[in-house]
């Protein structure tokens, strides 16, 4: 597959583009419906499993493109892949998505649709989004040698 | 609370998140990583810091639009009280910070990629929303009437 670039001075303006496709999707999956995502969490009560579904969509798109895309030296418009560096699971991992888990159960937002709909100005994204703005602030505050960890400027862990 | 099943609804706007995750992958290079993208627009620089403010506004501009196209997509009232939605926000930030990512990152891109460490994330932060869903109800059960 061969794909021209597209000149640099309209191609700044991709990620805009994304963003809106990527709200788009959150908002037509329900995903930006707190209690959609809790009647999904719901499995032991009134489970609804139509989020289920939007894995299956995402991860099939985003692992098909992937694959596609390994042999590729480097992105379209940029000099490499940023591929993620932390490889190990370790105590970390896993007490971050514990408490993740359980913010993302106890409130019903996960940070995407969070901030689409705080785009929407609604009452419930007002309240949650600056508290996870502050959650997120009090975690690099406390450690700020993992700071660097996802913009792919991070020293590689062991292999 | 009950909702309705819609799986079809579900799926396109899967293929679309996946679609957008996949479009910044092809031309950037980057991981579509909500938390990852947010928490660094407050130290990242030049042209670092404009694909994530442009990614940003558009999720905002988006929710913008949805909201004045199709105001029902947002669903009712939040069902969770104000406290809930700000101790929620609180672990969400700090966990998703701690954990790397969150239901974008590890659970759409890290899946996809098969990479060990997203799957055991997303198994783990899955597991506990359902337990904190299923302990709330019946917190709010015992608290009714």
């Amino acid at each position: 597959m061969r794909l021209r670039p597209v000149g640099p001075r309209a191609a700044r303006w991709l990620p805009l583009l994304y963003g809106l496709l990527f709200a788009l999707g959150l908002a037509v999956s329900g995903m930006v419906q707190p209690e959609k995502v809790i009647a999904f969490l719901d499995v032991l009560g009134d489970w609804d499993a139509s989020l289920a579904f939007v894995m299956v969509g995402a991860i099939g798109v985003y692992a098909v493109v992937w694959r596609r895309l390994a042999r590729w030296p480097r992105p379209l418009l940029a000099a490499r892949f940023s591929h993620p560096t932390p490889t190990r699971v370790d105590g970390r991992l896993i007490a971050g998505a514990i408490i993740f888990g359980v913010g993302w159960g106890a409130s019903g937002f996960c940070p995407g649709p969070a901030v689409v709909a705080l785009g929407a100005a609604t009452r419930a994204a007002a309240w949650f989004v600056p508290a996870m703005l502050a959650g997120m602030w009090i975690h690099d505050r406390a450690w700020p040698a993992s700071r660097a960890t996802h913009d792919g400027r991070r020293k590689p862990l062991r292999p | 609370m009950h909702t309705s099943f819609t799986p079809l609804a579900a799926l396109a706007g899967g293929v679309l998140i996946g679609s957008a995750a996949a479009l910044l992958w092809a031309t950037h290079g980057r991981i579509a990583g909500i938390t990852g993208i947010v928490a660094g627009i407050f130290r990242a620089r030049g042209a670092d810091l404009e694909w994530r403010l442009l990614f940003i506004a558009g999720l905002l501009g988006g929710g913008r639009l949805i909201a004045w196209a199709w105001p029902a997509a947002f669903g009712a009232r939040a069902p969770r009280s104000a406290l809930a939605l700000v101790a929620g926000g609180l672990l969400v930030g700090f966990g998703t910070r701690l954990a790397n990512g969150c239901t974008s990152g590890h659970g759409v891109c890290g899946v996809a990629r098969l990479s060990v460490r997203s799957i055991v994330a997303t198994v783990v932060f899955m597991a506990a929303g359902i337990a904190t869903v299923a302990i709330t109800r019946r917190l709010m059960v015992g608290a009714g009437p």
